[in-house]
This record gives C-alpha cells, sequence and structure tokens, in this order.
C-alpha cells in the first residue's frame, strides 16, 4: 500500500465520522474569525439559541474595514462602524481565545496575527470566512476558507461536512536567482496552471526551493493557493516551522513543546505517497512576475510583453483577453516595463510580513518616488510586524522615499475602508487579486512582489529589478 | 432555507468564463451585516452606470443596457447558465446570497470555484455542473429562442430543454435531502454531538497545545 500525503494525514486525524457517500464530519481546531463574514453566523446562533461550540477555539480581530490611518477619529464610515461594533459585541457575548479589537496593540490582518501568536500549530485545521486562509497550510495545517453558513456551522458544532479533495503536488526545486521571491513563485504557478487549475485539489508545495523559504515566504505562496482555484495549499512541517513557531503566545511550552516537536516531525507526505497530480517547476526558470490582466493567471515574466489576443487560439480565452485590456487600457505589445503606475500598495495578507516590509526597504533606500506616483502606500500586516519594522528604521527609509506609513488592516487589498484606487487609476500591488474593481471602481492592479513594488514606486514604471 | 424541488424556469445567460465573487457582489456591499437585501445590488458594477452603495433605491439608479440582467427578454429569470470556474475569488457568501434574492434558484456551468459552490446550497440554490458541450448547447439554444426555460428536477437529477434535450447531473446524498427539505445542516450536525464530544476529549488528550 502507498504512503500517506500530508493531506491525507492532516485529513484522517480529523475525521468525526464517515457517511457511505464518502462525506465527512471533520473536527476544527482553530476557528479564525473577522467582521465581514461574521456577523451573519453570529446572528444564527442567536436566532437558534445556540453557543459555540468551544469558544476557545476562537482567534479574532477587525481588518477589513479599519482606517490605516488617522485612528483618533476612529472608524468614519458609520456602516463600517457597525460591522466592527458588532464584532465587538458578539465577542463579548459569546467569547473568544484571543480578540484584538480596533486600535489594540496587536490589532493586524487575521492571516498574519494567527501565526505570529503562535495560534496555527502544525497538525491543525483551521478555518475562517475569508479564502485566503489557505495562508496557515504553511505550517503543515489543514487550512482553507469558508463561507458564512459555514462560519456558523463551525460555531455550533466545531465540524464541517466536507469531502476529500483531489491532491496535486507541485515542486519547485533548485535555488531562486537574487530578487525572486515567494509572490514569484506563487505567480508563476499560477501562471501555469491557471486560476482553476487546483479546483478540486488540496496542493501540497515542494521541492528545495520551497523549504528554503522562510515562514514569510511559505506563507506567501500558500495563500496564493485560492487564487489558483484549491481552497487549501500545505506545505510539511520542518525545522524552519519548528524555530518559527519557539517561544510564540499560543504555542506549546515545556514537555508539550517537545511532545509537540516530535509530531510535527512526521507532517510530511510519506516517500511512497501518490498524488493524482504533479506539477514541476525549475526555480532557475522563475523571474520576477507582473500581471498585466483581470485575472490572476494573466501573469508574465517582468520582461515580457502585453499579449496580442490573436495569437490566443481558444475563442473563450481570447474573448477574456481583449475584455482584460480593454478595462486595464493597454495595448498588445506594450512592454511591462513600459507601463507607467498612479500609485502602489504594500501590504495585505499576501505580503504585509516584516520580510515583505525589509524586501521593499531594501530596494527604497535612500531613493525617492516618482513624480507621477500620486500615493505608495506602506501598511504592516500587524502591530507585531509595525514595532518590528520601526526597530529596525524601516518606517524612515519609507517615508524618506515618500512613501505613507499606515496603521495595520486589509486596507488597500480589498479596498473596504477608505484606501482606494479611483476609476482609471494603475496600482503597482502586493495584493492577491487583480479583478476588476478590486481597489475601487474602474481601478486597475498589477501584482507584483514587494521589491518589485518598490521598485515601481522609484521609477514610476513596473523594472526589472535584477537589473535595476 | 427554502426547499427546492423542481423548476421550470426562465434562463439568463452570463457568457464569461471566470466571474469572481467581487463582480457578483462587489465589496461595499459586505459591510452589512443582513443576511438579505443584496438582491438589487447583484453584479452591481455591471448592471449600473453609476457608484452603487449600501442601502441605495435601485430601482431609478442608471442602468447598462447591455448587461443581460437588464435585458427585457431575461427579466424574472431564474436560473443562470455560466462558464468555467463560476463564483471565484473570494470566499464571500454575500454572493449567493445576492443571486438567492434577485431570484436564481439554479446556476448551470462546466465548473464552479470550491468555496462558491458549497455556499449555494446553504442558500437553497442547486448549483449544477454539465460538460462544456452540453452548456455550449445550452448557450446556442438560448440565444435561438427568447423566452428559453429549462426544467430542473432534483429527485429525477435531470435538465431537461424544450427541445427534448436531457442530461443528468450528480449531486451528494446529503445535500440532496437537506436541499429538498430546505434543512439545517447544523441541526444534522448536531445529532452526533456525542461523536464530536468523544473525538474532541481524544484530541485533546493527545494534543493537549491545540487546547490551550
Amino acid at each position: 500500500m502507498a504512503g500517506k500525503t500530508l493531506y491525507d494525514k492532516l485529513w484522517d486525524s480529523h475525521v468525526v465520522r464517515q457517511e457511505d457517500d464518502g462525506t465527512c464530519l471533520l473536527y476544527i481546531d482553530r476557528h479564525l474569525v473577522h467582521e465581514v463574514t461574521s456577523p451573519q453566523a453570529f446572528e444564527g446562533l442567536r436566532l437558534t439559541g445556540r453557543k459555540p461550540w468551544r469558544k476557545d477555539s476562537i482567534v479574532a480581530v477587525a481588518d477589513h474595514n479599519t482606517p490605516t490611518n488617522h485612528w483618533d477619529r476612529g472608524i468614519e464610515d458609520p456602516v463600517a462602524k457597525c460591522q466592527v461594533d458588532t464584532l465587538d459585541s458578539n465577542i463579548k457575548e459569546f467569547g473568544a481565545l484571543v480578540y484584538f479589537p480596533f486600535k489594540h496593540a496587536n490589532q493586524g490582518i487575521i492571516h498574519v496575527i494567527a501565526p505570529e501568536n503562535g495560534a496555527t500549530l502544525p497538525g491543525m485545521t483551521v478555518v475562517c470566512g475569508d479564502s485566503h486562509t489557505a495562508t496557515h497550510g504553511a505550517f503543515a495545517a489543514l487550512a482553507h476558507g469558508i463561507g458564512t453558513s459555514e462560519v456558523e456551522h463551525v460555531l455550533a458544532t466545531q465540524t464541517l461536512i466536507q469531502k476529500k479533495s483531489k491532491t496535486m503536488l507541485i515542486t519547485v526545486d533548485g535555488q531562486l536567482a537574487p530578487c525572486v521571491s515567494a509572490k514569484d513563485v506563487a505567480l508563476a504557478i499560477i501562471g501555469k496552471i491557471g486560476t482553476a487549475g487546483g479546483t478540486g485539489y488540496c496542493i501540497e508545495f515542494a521541492g528545495s526551493a520551497i523549504r528554503d523559504l522562510s515562514m514569510e515566504g511559505r506563507m506567501t505562496v500558500c495563500n496564493l493557493t485560492i487564487e489558483a482555484g484549491a481552497r487549501a495549499g500545505i506545505i510539511a512541517a520542518d525545522d524552519t516551522t519548528v524555530a518559527y513557531l519557539k517561544g510564540r503566545l499560543h504555542a506549546p511550552k515545556g514537555a508539550d513543546w517537545e511532545r509537540a516537536v516530535a509530531h510535527w516531525q512526521t507532517l510530511h507526505s510519506d516517500a511512497d505517497a501518490v498524488f493524482d497530480t504533479v506539477v514541476a517547476l525549475r526555480a532557475e526558470d522563475i523571474e520576477p512576475q507582473v500581471t498585466w490582466g483581470t485575472s490572476p493567471e494573466q501573469v508574465l515574466a517582468v520582461g515580457g510583453k502585453v499579449p496580442n489576443p490573436a495569437d490566443e487560439s481558444d475563442p473563450a480565452k481570447r474573448a477574456s483577453i481583449v475584455r482584460a485590456l480593454q478595462y486595464m487600457g493597454l495595448s498588445a505589445g506594450t512592454p511591462l516595463t513600459e507601463i507607467a503606475i498612479d500609485k502602489v500598495f504594500i501590504g495585505s495578507c499576501t505580503n504585509s510580513r516584516i520580510e515583505d516590509l525589509r524586501a521593499a526597504a531594501a530596494v527604497a533606500k535612500g531613493k525617492k518616488i516618482a513624480a507621477n506616483v500620486k500615493l505608495a502606500l506602506v501598511v504592516p500586516g500587524s502591530g507585531m510586524v509595525k514595532r518590528q519594522a520601526e526597530a529596525e528604521g524601516l518606517d524612515k527609509i519609507f517615508t524618506e522615499a515618500g512613501f505613507e506609513w499606515r496603521e495595520p488592516g486589509c486596507s488597500m487589498c480589498l479596498a473596504m475602508n477608505a484606501d482606494r484606487l479611483t476609476a482609471g487609476e494603475r496600482c503597482a500591488s502586493t495584493s492577491n487579486r487583480n479583478f476588476e474593481g478590486r481597489q475601487g471602481p474602474g481601478g486597475r492592479t498589477h501584482l507584483v512582489s514587494p521589491a518589485m513594488a518598490a521598485a515601481a514606486a522609484v521609477a514610476g514604471h513596473f523594472v526589472d529589478i535584477r537589473h535595476a | 432555507m427554502k426547499p427546492f424541488t423542481r423548476l421550470s424556469g426562465l434562463v439568463c445567460p452570463i457568457d464569461r468564463s471566470n466571474v469572481d465573487t467581487d463582480a457578483i457582489i462587489p465589496k461595499q456591499f459586505l459591510k452589512s451585516i443582513a443576511r438579505s437585501g443584496y438582491g438589487p445590488y447583484l453584479f452591481d458594477e455591471w448592471r449600473y452606470t453609476d457608484h452603487g452603495e449600501p442601502g441605495m433605491d435601485c430601482t431609478h439608479r442608471p442602468k447598462k443596457p447591455d448587461f443581460v440582467l437588464n435585458q427585457p427578454r431575461y427579466q424574472g429569470a431564474q436560473i443562470l447558465l455560466a462558464r468555467e470556474n463560476f463564483g471565484c475569488g473570494s470566499s464571500r457568501e454575500h454572493a449567493p446570497w445576492a443571486i438567492e434574492n434577485y431570484g436564481f434558484r439554479v446556476i448551470i456551468a462546466p465548473s464552479f470555484a470550491d468555496i462558491f459552490f458549497a455556499n449555494t446550497y446553504k442558500n437553497g440554490v442547486l448549483p449544477i455542473v454539465a460538460a462544456s458541450d452540453v452548456v455550449d448547447r445550452l448557450f446556442q439554444e438560448c440565444a435561438a429562442s427568447e423566452g428559453y426555460s429549462l426544467d430542473v428536477d432534483l429527485a429525477a437529477q435531470t435538465v431537461t430543454s424544450p427541445s427534448g434535450f436531457s442530461f443528468k447531473f450528480d449531486i451528494t446524498p446529503q445535500r440532496k435531502h437537506c436541499l429538498a427539505n430546505g434543512l439545517d445542516e447544523i441541526g444534522l450536525t448536531l445529532v452526533h454531538a456525542d461523536e464530536i464530544r468523544a473525538f474532541e476529549a481524544r484530541s485533546k488528550s493527545a494534543q493537549p497545545w491545540f487546547f490551550a
């Protein structure tokens, strides 16, 4: 019999019961909650007289709607304020293990604060009413996004009704070139398999280039799994995982730590495990990436040119290229490095951790943002990231270069707060989605790595940072 | 949740692939703490020429006449015909809420994004995966005849077109049962509360740090 994949191990260790058709009741260890997708779920509990099954599984924070400046003024949008206040009152009523309300020193993006507080641990099942929950798979945890009905289901029963996914192994072997980051790896993977390439799968990322990534880099790769269509992406636990977790607030301590580490060392796919699909990339082939369209799969290496729809034989794809070029205001054949930008956003659950800010600051150091760049935002992922960056002087580097240094939150990734693009504005963004209107109605998003975003801010257009 | 058993309904085609949940319901409407009232804002940026905000009265907003939901022939549609990877992007259940609220009870597409697919069932909307050539045929038939409707029978798991063309679709027994009876899955799961407690006790002794 073939060995088990990491996904098999995580799945099998959480099955409460299985129906004849393979549908399982899966136990959920960690439930992450934010203000946008939880109010209707808590209301559902209230209406049915139910209580959370295990309130100490809940980690909650307001992140989507919160402003990133003028915190003294509170939340000025009354509709947004109502939603954040509703989270406050729901947590007060129902309880949580961790809750960082608006303006708390450790507030931040849910997918940044859970790992940095040791609330995401190897071997766990982790869910959140947020598709970027895939991030936590970097810790060899089975983590994925759920809808609000499922949020209520997890609150009430500590379980989810699930069918097992297929398994895909994506290996990246070799050594990444300098200036090529985890973000470029993830975008290159999406470019290769497409935004629906992972639909129905749990993806395991492996290979020497993945093992060489820090936990921050691994989180970036897993975070973008959903943009490849897979709900969950996972990476085996190793010494890097263990070193990251040691001493974190909710990580095990003392004798439990030793037991936990021994168990974590088993959280990898067996050598003879069989996957439904295998995809291999060579690290040396991956270049800095820039998206040109309105889907993350519409991505090219920075040396490329905006594609010509006439070169596409598939009529549906051709139509989507035509539509994307029209929306993005781009002409076929334009070199990506000639595309001028109006705004820059460095942040989001994809790229707002300390390593991301260091990479961007290294590029911005001693430089000034270009005259045509109207706004360049740096939004740290959490209060902890912000303090660390300030201790390293990164905030000074950014502000001296003309960037704005903001308070933590989701910010212009999805523009639910005041940080947004206006119609026609073009943004170099370290976030995760370049959909139409994502960063503001009519806004044009190009997804890039933090170093590429900082370089674009300085040059006023995209540049190949390998030759800068 | 409204039960779903059988529906003979007008079809509205949306002929683009990778329709994402940001397009289905833009982010500004996610600030609401309600579960209803999203129907008028379904596909807001594609449907209206102005910028929509939550709470806006949509009856007099300027509409984009070319968008399918604004075309007279598709008024009252209950079946949405779509392309590959429908519902990709965020996990927002506001997307199926808006679809259901507008009046759609069935979505037919060659493929759906996983989270969206799971979310639709919880709201009395039936997502049907059909082969690409079948979907192509439905698009052609729909374009050719105004008032084109389909008959969707959950019990038989069939979709039948006026031309007599029919195909079967898959659904898990549990989802079928919940949809047909309008059942709340939480109640069904809590029948197994003792098994959940037993699992939890075993987990707590094996990995107590999960419970710290």
